[in-house]
């Protein structure tokens, strides 16, 4: 009998001995960490991202990684939850001991992660957060994408000369900084250039019930209606649209982008916009190469996060390569001149704000998995 | 005035799935006296049942004919379910103290989430449109679609089915008897574990169908879906008074109405704490709910 209780303690003392070797990063590795919704509501933002990050680490080892070293990648799936988040990027800086980060899509989860980033000064690129106070956190912080203010501006714009509409509602989801910061900036500019807009609503992510939102904005006879939400939602909301009878264009942003948008909103969806980071139509070689290369090895076509997320990696990487010693602060320096590097979404120079300024395609959706490009809208 | 109607519509429709899932609160509430957490549970693997039935059959069949396979199935895989929690979770934990069933019951429950999160993966699903969504009443101002209409229907056909069986029935009888005096009616000879369960396999059955229903609603299927549904249902059930059906049916209509109209004329944001809070205020007046009845503690 005396012998159970070290027997109880036995496994516990095999976890502590498993998580003191497992010490990440030989001296023959840079390691870099990224984290993401691998699970959850948004798994196919972490999902995607990973695999275009994954390319983007492969071709550089297969390109010899960087005096003598090989990059390695360590991925902690954060489940769509900002706590989780940040409980993943404190355990990839202070356990994994990582040069540097790649992450978020969701801007919620970029903003909690990215202040703990900034706190240990560790630089982390985000591949997709367009909301502007994610880099205001701090010199840490980057981001390989446009932001909100611009994504916003770009579809009130469309709405306006392209569409020539007047009259806009906004159903925006309230628990997200990202739909919030896109409906402020899209009401603000579709008004200065001349619209109106007629009624701004809001919803929770994780809501499935829209009727009541929408038979209001019903009510107040818009001709467009920005909705500026992740696709889960979106898909929803399109469909309780179609069956109340309200039959106006709806847009978007780059949160729309997934296969799962189609596959929730059915018909419903069917004929509606969104801005994105890149087109699949785009006929420049490096999309087309990159398109290729993704289709071989996942057998479908990349969305925009996974080409954000090679981008992202592209750009770390080439930090890495011209950082002036292998520490996160040097790094950081290296990043923060980054300058002209062929991304797939475009060519990332980052500025004073350590923001991407690229320009914004705006597609259509036109069936399943299928999306037309409609137009280029520059910064 | 439109505006009004179509709010009530809809918050009928919500409503309806709301009251069939407050059902299997109640009734387990009524026999055993706790709370069943895992209701919402059975509720969300009543949808992936559907989901996965309905994908076998769809096109190839009527789709009024696929409509009720898939909801016959949903019925009898929640059936089963309902039927192993209890003889396995509940059963061995009859004579221990209440407070141990309660924490079984959360633990049963997240082992089911955790389990449909293996099995099934998070990402959410799209339940298939069995039947075309066609709006019967076509106006810009207000629409009432077919899936509206089968919704209420199919939930006030139920909650009369129930009503009749627990109050016209020997069985039903024998469920009333168990759950006045479940040691007394044992010495009746009734066969109360098999009451219980048949209690728990038709609370579960309800569970299934309106997880059908609330699939051709919202077609988001996710292994979480039966959290926020459940504890929706659950204050319906409270609200109504717990352990009375016609509380339950009616607890779960007015508060899918409570959430339409606040939504509309309030604020979404609003949207939960306003229906708690009635449910608060509610139960500060009549602290039995609704239609509840306070039962004096036998000495």
């Amino acid at each position: 009998m005396r012998l159970f209780p070290m027997f109880r303690l036995f496994p516990i003392l095999l976890l502590i001995l498993a998580s003191c070797t497992k010490k990440a990063g030989n001296e023959n590795e840079i390691v870099l960490g990224e984290y993401g919704s691998m699970t959850g509501q948004e798994s196919s933002f972490g999902t995607s991202t990973h695999r275009g990050i994954e390319m983007a680490i492969e071709e550089a080892n297969a390109g010899g990684g960087h005096a003598g070293k090989k990059f390695r990648i360590i991925t902690y799936d954060n489940q769509g939850k900002s706590d989780e988040a940040v409980t993943a990027i404190t355990k990839l800086i202070t356990r994994d001991h990582v040069l540097m980060v790649i992450g978020e899509v969701a801007s919620s989860r970029s903003i909690a992660a990215g202040a703990i980033a900034q706190q240990y000064k560790v630089p982390m690129i985000s591949p997709a957060s367009t909301n502007p106070k994610v880099t205001q956190l701090g010199d840490y912080v980057f981001r390989v994408c446009f932001i909100d203010p611009f994504q916003g501006r770009v579809m009130a714009k469309f709405a306006r000369e392209n569409l020539k509409k007047q009259k806009a509602a906004v159903l925006r989801d309230i628990r997200s900084d990202y739909s919030v910061g896109l409906a402020d900036f899209f009401s603000k500019e579709f008004k200065a250039m001349g619209g109106e807009i007629v009624a701004d609503v809001a919803y929770s992510t994780g809501d499935v019930d829209f009727k009541s939102q929408l038979t209001n904005i019903r009510s107040k006879k818009p001709d467009v209606i920005f909705v500026p939400g992740y696709y889960t939602e979106v898909g929803l909301i399109a469909r309780q649209a179609k069956e109340l009878n309200l039959n106006v264009p709806l847009l978007g942003g780059d949160g729309w982008d997934s296969d799962k948008l189609t596959e929730i909103g059915g018909d419903a969806i069917v004929g509606h916009y969104f801005s994105n980071h890149y087109s699949q139509e785009d006929q420049t070689p490096r999309v087309q190469d990159f398109i290729k290369k993704y289709r071989a090895r996942h057998g479908e076509a990349p969305d925009s996060m996974a080409v954000l997320g090679y981008d992202a990696a592209l750009v770390a990487v080439d930090a890495v390569r011209r950082a002036k010693e292998l520490t996160p602060s040097a790094v950081r320096d290296a990043l923060a001149e980054t300058k002209g590097i062929p991304g797939v979404t475009g060519v990332i120079t980052l500025n004073a704000q350590r923001d991407a300024v690229k320009p914004a395609v705006v597609m259509q959706v036109k069936g399943p998995k299928t999306y037309g490009y409609v137009t280029t809208i520059n910064p | 005035m439109q505006a009004f109607l179509q709010n009530l519509i809809n918050g009928l429709a919500l409503g309806g799935v709301y009251a069939l899932v407050a059902l299997g609160y109640t009734m387990v509430y009524g026999i055993l006296s706790f709370i069943n957490f895992a209701h919402s549970e059975i509720f969300m693997f009543g949808a992936f049942a559907g989901l996965f039935v309905a994908l076998q059959l769809m096109g190839a069949h009527d789709p009024m004919l696929v409509l009720m396979i898939v909801m016959l199935a949903a019925m009898a895989a929640c059936m089963l379910l309902g039927a192993i929690v209890e003889r396995f979770a509940y059963r061995p934990l009859r004579s221990a103290p209440r407070l141990n069933v309660l924490i079984t019951a959360v633990g049963v429950s997240l082992l089911l989430q955790n389990l449909a999160q293996y099995q099934f993966g998070s990402t959410p699903r799209t339940f298939p449109s069995i039947i075309q969504t066609i709006p019967l009443l076509g106006g810009s101002d207000l629409v009432v679609t077919n899936i509206q209409v089968l919704v209420i229907l199919v939930s006030a056909a139920l909650v009369a089915g129930l009503t009749y069986l627990v109050n016209r029935t020997k069985i039903g009888t024998a469920m009333r008897a168990v759950s006045y005096d479940i040691d007394v009616a044992s010495l009746m000879g009734i066969p109360t574990d098999r009451i219980i369960v048949f209690t728990f396999m038709i609370g579960s059955a309800l569970a299934g169908c309106a997880a059908v229903l609330y699939g051709l609603s919202y077609p988001k299927i996710e292994p979480m879906m039966g959290v926020n549904i459940g504890m929706k249902a659950f204050v319906a059930a409270v609200f109504g008074g717990i352990g009375s059906l016609t509380g339950a049916a009616v607890g779960g209509l007015l508060l899918g109405l409570a959430e339409s109209f606040t939504v509309y004329y309030i604020s979404s944001t609003f949207r939960d704490a306003i229906a708690f809070a009635v449910l608060i205020t509610v139960l500060l007046v009549r602290p039995s709910g609704l239609f509840g009845v306070i039962r004096k503690e036998k000495v």
